[in-house]
């Protein structure tokens, strides 16, 4: 005969969060421990509004789109970079650290700027596609075709939603801040395939071909492991690393 | 964008990924040669006077093997020198990387610091190892082998030895194949978990076979431990008309 499940009994967890207000000089950071009864579903994204909302409206993280989409709540959970709306607490212990991303600017508490780093590494890196002709676009025309699997292969990649947790998760990028990342090199890889793009490799290899490029990725592939988006960042980098070789 | 490429690190990059296959591909042949001792001691002399060219110039030219130590060891300087860019250049990276290296819980990056490590620590034993061949070139046989390793006590030497370059060498090759292999984005998970299969395995056969080997010659040197400087004259010397008594 067949048994509805019972609702297991609910853990009550404990989230230590990294407090600190970089703009408060009385600020000393600090893990401040907060209880929540952990509900069915319950993304860490519900359980850090749960604190917001009833035990400590000062507590800062980012979001938006509660989704997977937007990258703004991308945080250290359990010493791992990951998107807190995309971690279910089912799969967490029920002690859970949560810090801010490292390599980015703290805003306070767990919000970081990844926005202003990512904006640094895009104008470094021209992350645009670069046409002399679109000068004399005419937008009434139509555009090229492209081929659907090249589409698909770019949009593949355009699908990076820039939360900074292959930065947070590279060894590379955490001894060297000047490190592109992963999202950098992915993005220079994406302009790279895109036939409106008319730049060429050696153009690229300026960008790219330095040591804090992709000529100091190390492999250590933890962009790889810890993408929320899952992107193929290992088969980018080094079909990029190959490229820059035959163009230096 | 016009102007001279800096192709100095396209070619740092592909130089010291080159010359670490090549020391892979020169160890693992080392090993299988160096265990033709599991084999009997007239298998370890016939292998050890092909390398001295006997079978070319009809007597051994020990200085051959000098030849390659020098070769192998200026592969292994060039390697080090290229392979240092990569090392933590501070205290300050040493503690970001052992700090992210301890949170992350991440296979491939706790793997790169096993090979900062023990190519730290081969700095000093390979130069060792290569230093004795190179001036001892004459000192390589079933019994001048196992009396400086069991006698000479370089057992000491080499037993390290051997930890450290299978480790190096087993995650040095997996490295570069995630790192220069066209591996197709739809199976690079499954091509890169059976590339880790294949390194794991690598690495336990050769540990395995080095320390078959290791404690061959050891067994052989404990034995022979009474006539140490006497040197091994094969069966089917000694059965012929031209056997000269081992009377050393």
């Amino acid at each position: 005969m067949k048994r509805i499940p019972l609702a297991q009994a609910s853990r009550t967890l404990r989230l230590q969060v990294l407090r600190h207000n970089p703009r408060d000089p009385a600020s000393e950071p600090h893990l401040q421990t907060f209880e929540v009864e952990e509900a069915d579903s319950m993304t860490l994204f519900i359980a850090l509004t749960e604190i917001r909302e009833r035990q400590d409206p000062s507590l800062q993280f980012d979001f938006v789109c509660r989704a997977g989409i937007c990258g703004s709540c991308g945080m250290i959970i359990n010493g791992r970079p990951g998107l807190a709306c995309r971690t279910l607490t089912k799969d967490l212990p029920q002690d859970i650290v949560l810090a801010p991303l490292p390599a980015f600017e703290l805003i306070g508490d767990l919000s970081v700027n990844t926005g202003k780093w990512m904006r640094g590494m895009s104008e470094r890196l021209e992350t645009w596609v670069h046409n002399q002709g679109f000068a004399r676009l005419d937008i009434d025309s139509l555009e090229q075709p492209m081929e659907p699997a090249l589409a698909e292969q770019i949009y593949e990649l355009e699908r990076c939603i820039e939360c900074g947790c292959c930065v947070a998760a590279c060894g590379t990028a955490r001894m060297h801040e000047d490190f592109v990342g992963a999202v950098g090199l992915n993005q220079v890889t994406r302009f790279r395939l895109d036939p409106r793009d008319e730049r060429s490799d050696a153009e690229f290899y300026q960008l790219v071909g330095t040591e804090a490029g992709v000529f100091g990725c190390m492999t250590l592939l933890g962009c790889e492991d810890l993408c929320p988006k899952e992107l193929p960042l290992a088969t980018q980098i080094a079909f990029l690393r190959r490229r820059m070789v035959a163009a230096g | 964008m016009t102007g001279q490429l800096d192709r100095g690190p396209a070619r740092a990059d592909l130089l010291q990924s080159l010359t670490g296959l090549l020391l892979v591909l020169f160890i693992w042949g080392h090993m299988m040669f160096e265990s033709s001792i599991l084999l009997g001691k007239d298998a370890m002399y016939w292998v050890t006077k092909m390398f001295e060219g006997e079978p070319l110039f009809g007597k051994p030219y020990p200085l051959l093997v000098s030849g390659v130590a020098a070769i192998i060891f200026s592969l292994i300087a060039v390697h080090a020198v290229l392979a240092l860019r990569k090392f933590p250049g501070s205290l300050r990276q040493y503690r970001q990387f052992s700090a992210h290296m301890g949170a992350m819980r991440h296979a491939d990056t706790t793997l790169w610091y096993v090979q900062v490590v023990t190519g730290f620590a081969m700095f000093f034993l390979a130069s060792a190892h290569l230093l004795v061949v190179f001036l001892q070139p004459d000192n390589i046989g079933p019994y001048a082998s196992s009396d400086r390793i069991w006698s000479g006590r370089f057992w000491i030497l080499y037993a390290l030895l051997l930890v450290a370059v299978h480790l190096h060498a087993g995650i040095g090759i997996y490295r570069l194949a995630m790192k220069w292999a066209p591996i197709p984005a739809a199976g690079s998970k499954a091509m890169r978990r059976r590339l880790r299969f294949a390194m794991w395995g690598i690495i336990v056969f050769f540990l395995g076979l080095g320390s078959a080997s290791l404690v061959t010659y050891m067994t052989i040197g404990r034995d022979h431990a009474d006539h140490v400087g006497e040197r091994y004259i094969p069966s089917y010397r000694l059965n012929s008309h031209h056997a000269v008594p081992a009377s050393e």
